[in-house]
C-alpha cells in the first residue's frame, strides 16, 4: 500500500517530541509508524498518521516545516527470514531503499515495514509478486 | 548617453552645482535654526552660533545628527514646519522598537519623485514603459517612492507592493511589464519562480531598479543574466527622503547622488572628521531643500567611498560606491572584517530566507562565529543526506566569502527572534 509520510524538521531539544505528540494527540490523530533520523544539531522526524490532512494543517499552524512523502507500506512474514525475503524481491529488480522503518503493532501474524524508494509504484508491484 | 530626466541639473558643471549647492545649504541652516529648536540647542550646545555658518565650507563646524536623535526627538522634534503643511510621513523600522518618523510637505514629496523619476529614466524608463513596483507600499519608502517616481515619468505603474508571488508574475506577462522596482533579493526570487515556471519567453523586461538592501556585484550579474534585464541600483534612506538619494546610471560604477537635493559628505566614523574625496568611510548626508524635516549632517552608518570623476553617462552628480554595510555592523573576527550583509547575501544566494542569527564567542582565545539559519519548507526535505549537503555547501560558500570558516546551524521555523523591524541579527558573546 503506497501512504502519505510526513518528515517534519525538529531541533534536537528536550521537550520537541512531546510538542508534537501533543498536537497531534489534541486533535484526535493516531501514530501508525514513527521514526527519526538525526545529527547533531537537528533531526527528521518521519510520521503516517490516521489523518494526514489534520495532522499537515496543524503541524503547520505550529509553524513546522513539512514535508509530505509517498512510501510504500509493505507486509513482511513476522517469521526468521522474513524481510529477507522480500529485500530479495526489491534487489531483483535493482530497487534501491533510501531509508526504511518498521510498524507499530502486528497485522494478522505479519510485520509492516515502511519504506523510502524513488518509485513506488514499481515497489508496490514488486512486492505484491 | 542621453537619458537624462532633468538634463540640466543632472549634467550641471561641478561649479554650478557647488553654487545651487552653497546657496540651498545657508537657506536650510537658517530654516533649521529657526524652525527646529531642537537642532538650535544641539548647534549651540556644540559651540557654534549662527554666524560662524557662512557658506558650505563651514558645514564641517556643524554637530552631527544621528537616529539617537530621531529617537530623542520622536515623533516631532525636528519638524521644520507646521504640521498643517505636512503632507505625509513615512516611517523605517526601528532595532530599538520605537520608531522613526519622518515627515513631508507637497514640495518634499515633489523632489524625492524627481529624484525617483531620475533613476527610472537612467534605466531606460520613458512614458512607453510598464513598471511593476514590488516594494512594499506603506509606510516603508520603497514602494511610494519608486511609484511617485513612475508616474513623473509617465509609465505605466504597476502598484504591486511586495508578495505574493504568482499574482507579481500574472501581472508581469498579462502587462508586459518592461521594468522591475523591487529588492534585489526579491528580483532573485523572481528570477528563481519565473525558471520553474518556465515563463522566460513571456517576461518583457528590460531593467531592473534594485535596492533596500546590501547585494553583490556577482548577485547583480546573476538577476541579469537569469532575468535578461540591465540591473540599476539605487539608493536611498527615509531619514533623508527615502530611494533616490542616489541612483546608478548605465555604466554601472556607482551611484549619482542627487546632489541638488542632497549633500554628502565622507567621515571618519571614530573622529567624526572629513575624509578627502576617494577615502572610505561613512557616509554623511544635509538634505538641502526639505521642509519638513531638514537634517543637516545626518549620519547613515552606511560605509563607502565617493568619486568625482567625470562618468561616462554625462552626469556630473558625485558617484557613491554600493555601501559595504553599516559602520555599527561590523564585525571583526579572527582580525576579519566581517559584514552581516555578507552573510546574509550568501545565505539568499544558497536559497536560504533571509532569517538568521550571527553568534560570535570567543573560545580558548579563538574567536568562533556561528550562523544560525531557518529551515524552510523549500529546502526541507525527508531525506536528512540533502540536508546535510546544502549544510555543506552553505559552510563553503561562507567560507568562500567571508575567508574565515563559519559554523553553520539549522533551526526550527520561528525561533529566531523577530522585532517589529529589523531583528537583532548579531549577539556578540566575546568579553574583550
Amino acid at each position: 500500500m503506497i501512504r502519505n509520510q510526513l518528515s517534519v524538521f525538529i531541533e534536537n531539544r528536550n521537550g520537541q517530541l512531546c510538542e508534537i505528540t501533543g498536537i497531534l494527540a489534541d486533535k484526535g490523530i493516531n501514530l501508525e509508524a514513527l521514526n527519526i533520523a538525526e545529527t547533531v544539531d537537528y533531526g527528521v522526524l518521519r510520521l503516517i498518521v490516521s489523518d494526514e490532512d489534520s495532522a499537515i494543517a496543524a503541524l503547520k499552524e505550529n509553524d513546522y516545516v513539512i514535508s509530505v512523502n509517498p512510501v510504500n507500506m509493505v507486509k513482511v512474514p513476522n517469521v526468521p527470514g522474513g524481510l529477507f525475503s522480500v529485500l530479495k524481491k526489491i534487489t531483483a529488480a535493482n530497487i534501491g531503499i533510501e531509508y526504511m522503518y518498521s510498524i507499530f503493532g502486528e497485522l494478522n501474524g505479519s510485520a509492516q515495514m515502511i519504506m523510502r524508494v524513488a518509485d513506488p509504484d514499481l515497489l508496490e508491484k514488486v512486492v505484491s509478486q | 548617453m542621453g537619458n537624462y530626466y532633468q538634463k540640466e541639473i543632472e549634467c550641471a558643471s561641478r561649479e554650478e552645482i557647488r553654487r545651487i549647492q552653497n546657496e540651498k545649504f545657508l537657506k536650510q541652516f537658517k530654516h533649521a535654526w529657526e524652525n527646529v529648536p531642537y537642532y538650535r540647542k544641539k548647534v549651540e550646545d556644540s559651540g557654534v552660533s549662527f554666524d560662524d555658518i557662512k557658506s558650505i565650507d563651514d558645514i564641517c563646524k556643524l554637530p552631527f545628527l544621528s537616529k539617537d536623535d530621531l529617537r530623542d526627538a520622536y515623533p516631532y522634534g525636528l519638524l521644520g514646519t507646521d504640521l498643517k503643511n505636512c503632507v505625509r510621513i513615512q516611517s523605517t523600522s526601528g532595532t530599538t522598537g520605537k520608531r522613526v518618523v519622518a515627515f513631508y510637505t507637497k514640495d518634499d514629496v515633489d523632489l524625492w519623485e524627481d529624484c525617483c523619476a531620475r533613476a527610472i529614466v537612467a534605466a531606460g524608463g520613458t512614458n512607453e514603459d510598464v513598471c511593476q513596483v514590488c516594494y512594499g507600499y506603506g509606510l516603508f519608502t520603497g514602494g511610494p517612492g519608486l511609484h511617485g517616481g513612475s508616474h513623473k515619468v509617465g509609465c505605466l505603474t504597476l502598484p504591486m507592493s511586495s508578495g505574493n508571488t504568482d499574482r507579481q508574475l500574472q501581472f508581469m506577462t498579462d502587462l508586459n511589464a518592461t521594468i522591475l522596482c523591487c529588492t534585489p533579493s526579491y528580483a532573485a526570487y523572481l528570477a528563481e519562480s519565473i525558471e520553474e515556471r518556465g515563463l522566460r519567453d513571456k517576461i518583457k523586461l528590460k531593467a531592473g531598479i534594485f535596492g533596500a538592501e546590501a547585494w553583490s556585484e556577482e548577485m547583480r550579474a546573476d538577476i541579469e543574466k537569469r532575468l535578461g534585464i540591465k540591473a540599476y541600483d539605487i539608493y536611498g534612506l527615509t531619514e533623508i527622503s527615502g530611494p533616490g538619494v542616489s541612483f546608478g546610471c548605465s555604466e554601472q560604477k556607482g551611484m549619482h547622488i542627487n546632489e541638488d537635493h542632497f549633500y554628502a559628505e565622507i567621515i571618519n566614523p571614530k573622529t567624526g572628521e572629513v575624509l578627502p574625496m576617494g577615502s572610505e568611510g561613512e557616509l554623511v548626508f544635509t538634505s538641502l531643500d526639505k521642509e519638513a524635516f531638514p537634517l543637516i549632517r545626518y549620519r547613515t552608518k552606511d560605509i563607502c567611498e565617493l568619486s568625482d570623476e567625470k562618468c561616462s553617462c554625462g552626469r556630473s552628480f558625485v558617484r557613491m560606491a554600493k555601501p559595504r554595510g553599516r559602520s555599527d555592523d561590523m564585525l571583526i573576527i579572527k582580525g576579519v572584517n566581517v559584514f552581516p550583509s555578507q552573510i546574509e547575501t550568501v545565505l539568499i544566494e544558497q536559497g536560504y530566507p533571509a532569517n538568521y542569527q550571527i553568534i560570535v564567542d570567543r573560545v580558548n582565545h579563538t574567536d568562533t562565529i556561528d550562523v544560525n539559519v531557518e529551515m524552510s519548507n523549500d529546502n526541507f526535505s525527508d531525506n536528512l543526506g540533502k540536508i546535510n549537503e546544502m549544510e555543506k555547501s552553505l559552510v563553503s560558500a561562507l567560507k568562500a566569502m567571508l575567508g574565515i570558516h563559519a559554523n553553520v546551524h539549522l533551526v526550527a521555523p520561528r525561533t529566531i527572534e523577530r522585532s517589529e523591524g529589523k531583528a537583532v541579527r548579531v549577539i556578540d558573546k566575546r568579553k574583550i
